[in-house]
C-alpha cells in the first residue's frame, strides 16, 4: 500500500435471503480523486452504495477509510468517520426549515452558505421550510451542507437526475475543484457526458462484481458499456425475430404525449393487437410513471391515452381492467397475497367486483385455475401459501392471475427481475403466445437482452421521454445501452 | 415575516375562533364571566394534558390510544399516596409514574415491532386493569391544597389558575424540548423517518422519549383530574377520543411531523366551549355528548381527508 | 418474504399454529379445563363432587351459554380484523340493540321492535364503512368515535322512553335461559350463525377478498377491487352482527342497562386473537376465534375461583393481545 486510499473497501458480500446481490464488490477511491462507480440496472449498484454508507452491513469484507475500519452500521457512524452521502433522494427533513436542518446534523451555518452560494443558489433563507423550496435547490442544499462537513470523502448517488443544466455545470466544477483541493469523490451515474467531464476513473459493477477499473479517456463509453454488459452478445438465439410480421391494423392502446410528475415529460406510442412492445430504459426515467398510469393507480398530467380509439380516463384500477389493460407489477410483493394459496391467488379477479360476492363457482374456478397453472407450469408443491414459492414462480402466479381472466392488453412491468433463468426463458415464449393470440404486451424489462427475445420492437424513454424506437433485429444489446444512456437516437439529451 | 404569519395563520384562525365562541357565550349569556371562565378552564384541565401528551407522538408520527387509561392510573395513584403522605412527594411520583407508563409504551412499540396502535390498544387495557388494582373503587383523597389549586381566579380575578397551569406546564415542558436537539429529532422522525436516520437522527430512541413525554403529560392530566373530583377515580374518562380530534383540529397532521402544542390546547378550550355553549342554551345534556361526539368524529375524518390529499400531492 | 429460519423451532411451532391453529387450541382448553376441575373437584366432573354424571351438562351449558355472545362478537372482529380493520363499536352496537329492543317490544311489540333494533346497528355498520372506506379513517379511531355517538344517542333514547318500562321478548329469554337435550336453546341458533360466518369466509366471493384486502390492498386493487365498496359492507355486516348478539345476550341476562354488552367488547378482540386472526389481516379463522371464546370463559370462571380482583383480568387479557402479537410479528418477521 503506497499511498492511502480514502476509502478503500474491498470483498464486499452481500446476501437477502437467497438472492446474492453482491459477491465480490470493491472500491479504491485515492486522495484528490473522483471515480464514477457504474453498473447496469440490478448489477448491485444501490446495495454497495447502501453498504458504503452504513445503512447496510455486509456479511463480508470491509469498508476502510482512511485505513482506519469505518465502524459502519447506521449513517450516523459513517458520516463521524469522515463518509458523506448525497442521495437521489433529498435527505432534508421536509416539514423543518433550513436552519433546523442544519442544527440536526451540527452542520456549520456559515461554510454551509458559502457552499450555496458558490454552487450558484441565491435565494435562500435559514427560515424557509424545506417542503416550499423546489426539488433543485434541495439537491444543491444537500451537497452544501454535505461539503460544509468538511468530508474526506463525497458519494454522490444520481444527485443531478433532477437539476437543469446550468446547477449540473456548477455542480461539476465545485466538486472537481474540491476533488483538486484533496477530498475524494464518489460518482454514482448513468450519464457519460458528466462522467467524462468530472472522473479520473470509473469502476463498473457487473452481477455484484467490480468487473473492472477504467482510466477516463475518449471512447471509454464503448469499453464502459462492454464492461456493464459482460461478454459480447451470442446473437445465434436471435433467429425468430426476422419471423415476426408488423402488426397491423388498428392501434389496440395509444399514448400521446402522456406527462405525469416530475419524471414522465412526454411520451408518445402505438401498441398493436398481436404485437410485443419492448419499454427500455435505465431506472427513473418515468417508466414506472408510465405504467402507474395506465394501469389506472396514478392520474396523468398532460397528454391522452386512448384504447380501441376511444379515450380512457382511470382512476381506479378497476377502470383499467375494464378497458382491457391489466397489469403485472415488477415487485411481485405488490401483487402477491404472500398468506394466501396459490389458487386464491390466481382466482382473485373473478371475485373483485359486488356482484361476484356470492358463493364462489368452485368447479369453473377450479378449470381456469388449472388451466393457468398448466400453461405456466406454476410449481405446485407448496401452494398453500404464495410465499412459500420460488421467486419464478410467485412471478408466474401474478401473471396467470390474467391468463385465467383472459388477457387484451398485458402490461408487464420488468417481470423477469430477480428471478431464474428458467422461468425467464418460460416468460418470453408465454409473451410471444399471447401476442399471437390476438393480445398487445408492453414489456418493460430492466435486462436488456429479453428485448431481442421477445419483442418485436422497442421504445426507449430517457428523461421522460421516448428518444428512439428500435425494430427487435435491430435490438442488441449495445445498441439498446447506448440508447438507453442517451448515446444515440434523435431526441439524446446533454 | 408572511412565511411566519403562514405558517402560524392556523393557530391565529384557531385563537380568531376562540374569541368568537367567547364573545358568543357572552351574548346568550349576559352573566358569564370570571366564574363561567374559571369553571371552564377547570373542565379543560384534563383534556388539556391528554392533548398535549397527544400532540407529541402525533407529532412523533405515532399515537397512543392509551393516554386515557394512564391519566387514571396517575388519578389514583395520586389519591392513594395523598392519603398516606406529603402532597409534594405524592406529585413528584405520581409523575414519575406516568413518565414510566409512556417509556414503556414507547419501548414496546420499539422493541416488539408490532404497530403503535396496536401496542398502544392493549396498553389501554393494561393499564386500565392497573387503575383497577391500585383503587377497586372510586376512592381516596386529595390534599386539600391540591385541590385548591386549580380553583379560582389568579390576580385579576378573571384569569383562572387552571388556565395558568396549563400554561405554565405545557410551557415548561415543551418549550425546552422544543429548542433542544430532543424536539428537533421528534419532528424529524415524524416528517420522514428514513430523512432522519439518514440525517444521523437515533429514531428509536426518538420515539420512545416521546412516548415518555406523553406519559408525563398524562401525569399532570391524572394529577388534575384527581384535583378536581377530590378523589381518584379507576375508569378511564373520554379523553381519547377528545384528544385526538383536538389534535387533529389543532393542525397537527395525523402521521406526523407538522404542528406544536399551542394550537392543540387552543382546539381544546374550542371544543369545550362548544359544549358551555350547548348547555347554556338549555340542550340536553346527553345530545351535547352526541353533538360533540360528531364534531370530534367529523373533524378527525376532515383531518384524515385533508392528510390522503396532501400525501397524494 | 418467507418466514426467517433464526429460530427453527419457534418457526416451526409458528408455522404449525398457523396452519392447524385448531390443535393447540383445543388442547390448551382441555388443560384449562382440567387445571379448573384440580382447582375446585367436582365442578366439572360432578362424580368427584359426589354427584351424578361423568360430565356435567349443566357446567358445559353454562359454558356455552356465555360463551355465544362473546363468539358473536367475535365475529365482528374476525372479519373486520382480515382487513387489518377493528371493531370497537361493536360492544356499544350490541347494548344498543338489547336496550332498544327491550324498551320498544312494550310500545310496538316484539317483531318491529327486533327490527329496529337490527336497523340501528346497521346504521352504525354503514356509518362505520363510510369513514373507513371512503375517507379511509383508521378503523380503530372511526369505531371508537361512531360507539361514543352511540352511546350519547342512547342515553337520549333513554330520557324519551323513560317511562315505557322494558319487556323482554319471550323468544329471547326462551332463546337465552332455556335448554333442550341439556343445552342451552341459543346454541342452536349460534350453530347456524357460526356455519354462515365460516362459509362467508371460505366460499364466497367476499370473504375471498376480505382475506385479499387483509394480506395486500395494492393486490387486491390491481385485481380490480374497489375497497371502499367491501369496507361498507363488511363494516354493515358487523354492525348487524353485533346487534343480534347483544339481542341474544338481552335474552341471557333478562335485563337491560346502558352498558349492558359494552364489557363484552375487549374479550371479543382477545377471542379473535387467541383464535389464531391476525390483527395486520390476511389470516383468520371464526372456529379458531369459537375455541378462544371458550378459552376465555374458562379463564374467567378461574380467575374467579381464584378471586382475582376484575383489574388483574382486565390487565391479562391486554397482556395476551399484545404478547400474542408481539410472538406472532417475531415468528413471521412480517407485520
Amino acid at each position: 500500500m503506497d499511498d492511502l486510499a480514502v476509502l478503500d473497501a474491498s470483498g464486499i458480500v452481500k446476501t437477502f435471503g437467497a438472492v446474492r446481490a453482491l459477491t465480490d464488490a470493491n472500491l479504491r477511491v485515492g486522495e484528490g480523486e473522483v471515480v464514477a462507480l457504474m453498473g447496469a440496472n440490478g448489477a448491485g449498484k444501490s446495495t454497495f452504495v447502501k453498504i458504503i454508507t452504513g445503512a447496510l452491513r455486509p456479511d463480508a469484507g470491509n469498508v476502510l477509510i482512511r485505513g482506519r475500519e469505518a465502524r459502519v452500521g447506521n449513517p450516523a457512524e459513517a458520516r463521524r468517520s469522515g463518509l458523506v452521502p448525497v442521495y437521489q433522494e433529498p435527505s432534508l427533513i421536509p416539514d423543518l426549515d433550513v436552519g433546523d436542518n442544519l442544527r440536526l446534523g451540527d452542520t456549520p451555518v456559515g461554510p454551509f452558505m458559502d457552499w450555496v452560494r458558490e454552487l450558484g443558489v441565491e435565494d435562500v433563507r435559514l427560515a424557509d421550510m424545506i417542503s416550499d423550496l423546489p426539488l433543485a435547490t434541495l439537491r444543491i442544499l444537500d451537497l452544501a451542507r454535505a461539503l460544509a462537513s468538511e468530508p474526506d470523502v463525497l458519494l454522490l448517488d444520481e444527485m443531478t437526475a433532477a437539476l437543469p443544466t446550468d446547477l449540473v455545470e456548477r455542480v461539476l466544477t465545485v466538486v472537481r475543484a474540491r476533488a483538486n483541493d484533496g477530498m475524494g469523490v464518489i460518482y454514482v451515474s448513468h450519464r457519460f457526458t458528466e462522467i467524462s467531464e468530472l472522473c479520473d476513473r470509473a469502476s463498473v459493477l457487473r452481477d455484484g462484481r467490480t468487473v473492472g477499473d477504467l482510466e477516463i479517456e475518449p471512447g471509454v463509453e464503448e469499453r464502459a458499456v462492454e464492461l456493464m454488459l459482460g461478454q459480447k452478445l451470442d446473437l445465434s438465439h436471435r433467429e425468430g425475430a426476422a419471423s415476426r410480421g408488423a402488426a397491423s391494423g388498428a392501434s389496440r392502446l395509444s399514448v400521446r404525449n402522456l406527462s405525469a410528475g416530475p419524471k414522465l415529460t412526454d411520451v408518445s406510442f402505438d401498441l398493436h393487437p398481436g404485437e410485443v412492445l419492448g419499454v427500455v430504459a435505465l431506472e427513473g426515467q418515468g417508466q414506472d410513471e408510465l405504467f402507474e398510469v395506465l394501469s389506472g393507480f396514478e392520474k396523468p398530467t398532460g397528454g391522452q391515452v386512448e384504447v380501441n380509439g376511444r379515450p380512457v380516463s382511470f382512476s381506479h384500477p378497476a377502470d383499467a381492467i375494464a378497458a382491457g389493460l391489466t397489469f403485472v407489477p415488477g415487485n411481485r410483493a405488490e401483487a402477491l397475497l404472500a398468506q394466501r394459496s396459490v389458487r386464491e391467488n390466481i382466482a382473485l379477479p373473478f371475485a373483485a367486483r359486488p356482484r361476484s360476492w356470492g358463493p364462489l363457482k368452485l368447479g369453473r374456478e377450479r378449470e381456469r385455475v388449472r388451466y393457468a397453472i398448466d400453461k405456466l407450469q406454476i410449481d405446485t408443491r407448496a401452494q398453500g401459501e404464495a410465499q412459500m414459492l420460488s421467486g419464478g414462480n410467485q412471478q408466474k402466479v401474478t401473471i396467470g392471475r390474467w391468463l385465467a381472466t383472459g388477457v387484451e392488453t398485458l402490461l408487464l412491468f420488468d417481470p423477469t427481475r430477480g428471478i431464474d433463468v428458467r422461468t425467464k426463458r418460460q416468460i418470453y415464449p408465454l409473451a410471444r403466445e399471447l401476442a399471437e393470440s390476438g393480445a398487445a404486451v408492453l414489456f418493460y424489462t430492466s435486462e436488456l437482452d429479453e428485448v431481442a427475445l421477445a419483442c418485436d420492437r422497442a421504445i426507449v424513454i430517457f428523461n421522460g421521454r421516448v428518444v428512439d424506437t428500435i425494430e427487435a433485429s435491430d435490438a442488441d444489446e449495445q445498441t439498446l445501452m447506448r440508447a438507453a444512456y442517451g448515446l444515440t437516437g434523435t431526441e439524446a439529451v446533454s | 415575516m408572511t412565511e411566519a404569519l403562514r405558517k402560524h395563520a392556523w393557530t391565529m384562525g384557531l385563537l380568531a375562533l376562540l374569541v368568537v365562541l367567547l364573545a358568543a357565550t357572552k351574548l346568550i349569556q349576559p352573566s358569564f364571566g370570571g366564574p363561567g371562565l374559571e369553571s371552564l378552564a377547570r373542565a379543560a384541565l384534563p383534556f388539556a394534558f391528554a392533548t398535549a401528551g397527544m400532540a407529541v407522538v402525533v407529532i412523533v408520527g405515532g399515537i397512543d390510544l392509551s393516554v386515557a387509561s394512564m391519566m387514571a392510573v396517575c388519578a389514583v395513584t395520586a389519591a392513594t399516596l395523598m392519603e398516606r403522605m406529603a402532597g409534594v412527594p405524592a406529585i413528584f411520583i405520581v409523575l414519575a409514574v406516568g413518565l414510566g407508563m409512556g417509556l414503556l409504551n414507547g419501548a414496546l412499540i420499539v422493541v416488539t415491532r408490532v404497530p403503535d396502535i396496536v401496542v398502544t390498544l392493549a396498553m389501554l387495557f393494561v393499564w386500565e386493569g392497573v387503575a383497577l388494582l391500585i383503587l377497586e373503587t372510586p376512592g381516596g383523597a386529595t390534599a386539600d391544597w391540591v385541590e385548591d389549586s386549580i380553583r379560582g381566579p389568579f390576580l385579576f380575578g378573571w384569569l383562572p389558575k387552571a388556565f395558568l397551569i396549563i400554561a405554565l406546564v405545557t410551557a415548561a415542558i415543551w418549550i425546552p424540548i422544543r429548542r433542544s436537539k430532543l424536539g428537533l429529532s421528534i419532528y424529524a422522525t415524524g416528517s420522514d423517518e428514513m430523512a432522519a436516520f439518514r440525517s444521523g437522527v437515533a429514531v428509536g430512541r426518538t420515539k420512545i422519549a416521546a412516548y415518555g413525554i406523553c406519559g408525563l403529560f398524562c401525569g399532570f392530566g391524572g394529577l388534575s383530574l384527581a384535583a378536581l373530583t377530590g378523589i381518584g377515580e379507576p375508569v378511564p374518562g373520554p379523553y381519547l377520543l377528545a384528544s385526538v380530534a383536538a389534535v387533529v383540529l389543532g393542525g397537527v397532521v395525523l402521521g406526523g411531523g407538522r404542528g406544536g402544542l399551542l394550537g392543540p390546547i387552543i382546539a381544546v378550550f374550542i371544543l369545550r366551549i362548544i359544549r358551555t355553549i350547548l348547555t347554556l342554551m338549555a340542550v340536553d345534556p346527553n345530545v351535547t355528548t352526541i353533538i360533540e361526539g360528531t364534531i370530534m368524529v367529523a373533524v378527525v375524518m376532515l383531518g384524515t381527508a385533508a392528510t390522503l390529499r396532501s400525501a397524494r400531492r | 418474504m418467507s418466514a426467517t429460519d433464526t429460530n427453527p423451532p419457534l418457526a416451526r411451532l409458528g408455522r404449525l399454529m398457523r396452519d392447524n391453529p385448531m390443535i393447540p387450541l383445543v388442547v390448551f382448553l382441555i388443560l384449562l379445563i382440567a387445571t379448573l376441575e384440580v382447582m375446585r373437584p367436582g365442578i366439572v366432573m360432578p362424580f368427584r363432587g359426589g354427584r351424578d354424571g361423568l360430565i356435567s351438562t349443566f357446567w358445559v351449558g353454562n359454558l356455552i351459554k356465555f360463551a355465544i355472545p362473546l363468539a358473536m362478537l367475535a365475529a365482528c372482529q374476525v372479519l373486520t380484523m382480515l382487513t387489518a380493520g377493528i371493531d370497537l363499536s361493536a360492544g356499544i352496537v350490541a347494548t344498543v340493540a338489547a336496550f332498544v329492543c327491550a324498551t320498544l317490544s312494550s310500545i310496538w311489540g316484539v317483531a318491529p321492535a327486533v327490527l329496529i333494533a337490527l336497523a340501528s346497528g346497521l346504521t352504525v355498520g354503514i356509518v362505520n364503512g363510510i369513514g373507513v372506506g371512503l375517507v379511509r379513517v383508521h378503523p380503530l379511531i372511526m369505531t371508537l368515535g361512531t360507539g361514543l355517538i352511540a352511546t350519547g344517542c342512547l342515553q337520549v333514547y333513554q330520557r324519551l322512553v323513560i317511562n315505557a318500562g322494558a319487556e323482554i321478548p319471550g323468544f329471547l329469554v326462551w332463546l337465552g335461559t332455556g335448554r333442550t337435550l341439556g343445552m342451552p336453546n341459543g346454541l342452536y341458533l349460534f350453530i347456524p350463525f357460526a356455519a354462515f360466518v365460516i362459509c362467508l369466509m371460505r366460499f364466497t366471493g367476499f370473504g375471498r377478498i376480505l382475506f385479499a384486502l387483509g394480506s395486500n390492498e395494492r393486490a387486491s386493487m390491481l385485481s380490480g377491487v374497489r375497497s371502499w365498496q367491501v369496507y361498507l359492507a363488511l363494516y354493515a355486516l358487523s354492525g348487524l352482527i353485533a346487534a343480534l348478539a347483544g339481542l341474544l345476550y338481552l335474552g341471557i341476562i333478562r335485563q337491560t342497562s346502558l352498558s349492558l354488552a359494552n364489557p363484552l367488547l375487549l374479550p371479543s378482540v382477545a377471542a379473535a386473537v387467541i383464535g389464531g386472526t391476525s390483527i395486520f389481516g390476511g389470516r383468520g379463522s371464526y372456529a379458531g376465534a369459537i375455541v378462544g371464546a371458550l378459552i376465555l370463559r374458562v379463564l374467567d370462571t378461574m380467575l374467579t375461583l381464584l378471586q382475582m380482583p376484575e383489574g388483574a383480568r382486565t390487565a391479562l387479557f391486554g397482556i395476551i393481545i399484545l404478547a400474542v402479537t408481539a410472538l406472532y410479528v417475531r415468528i413471521t418477521g412480517s407485520r
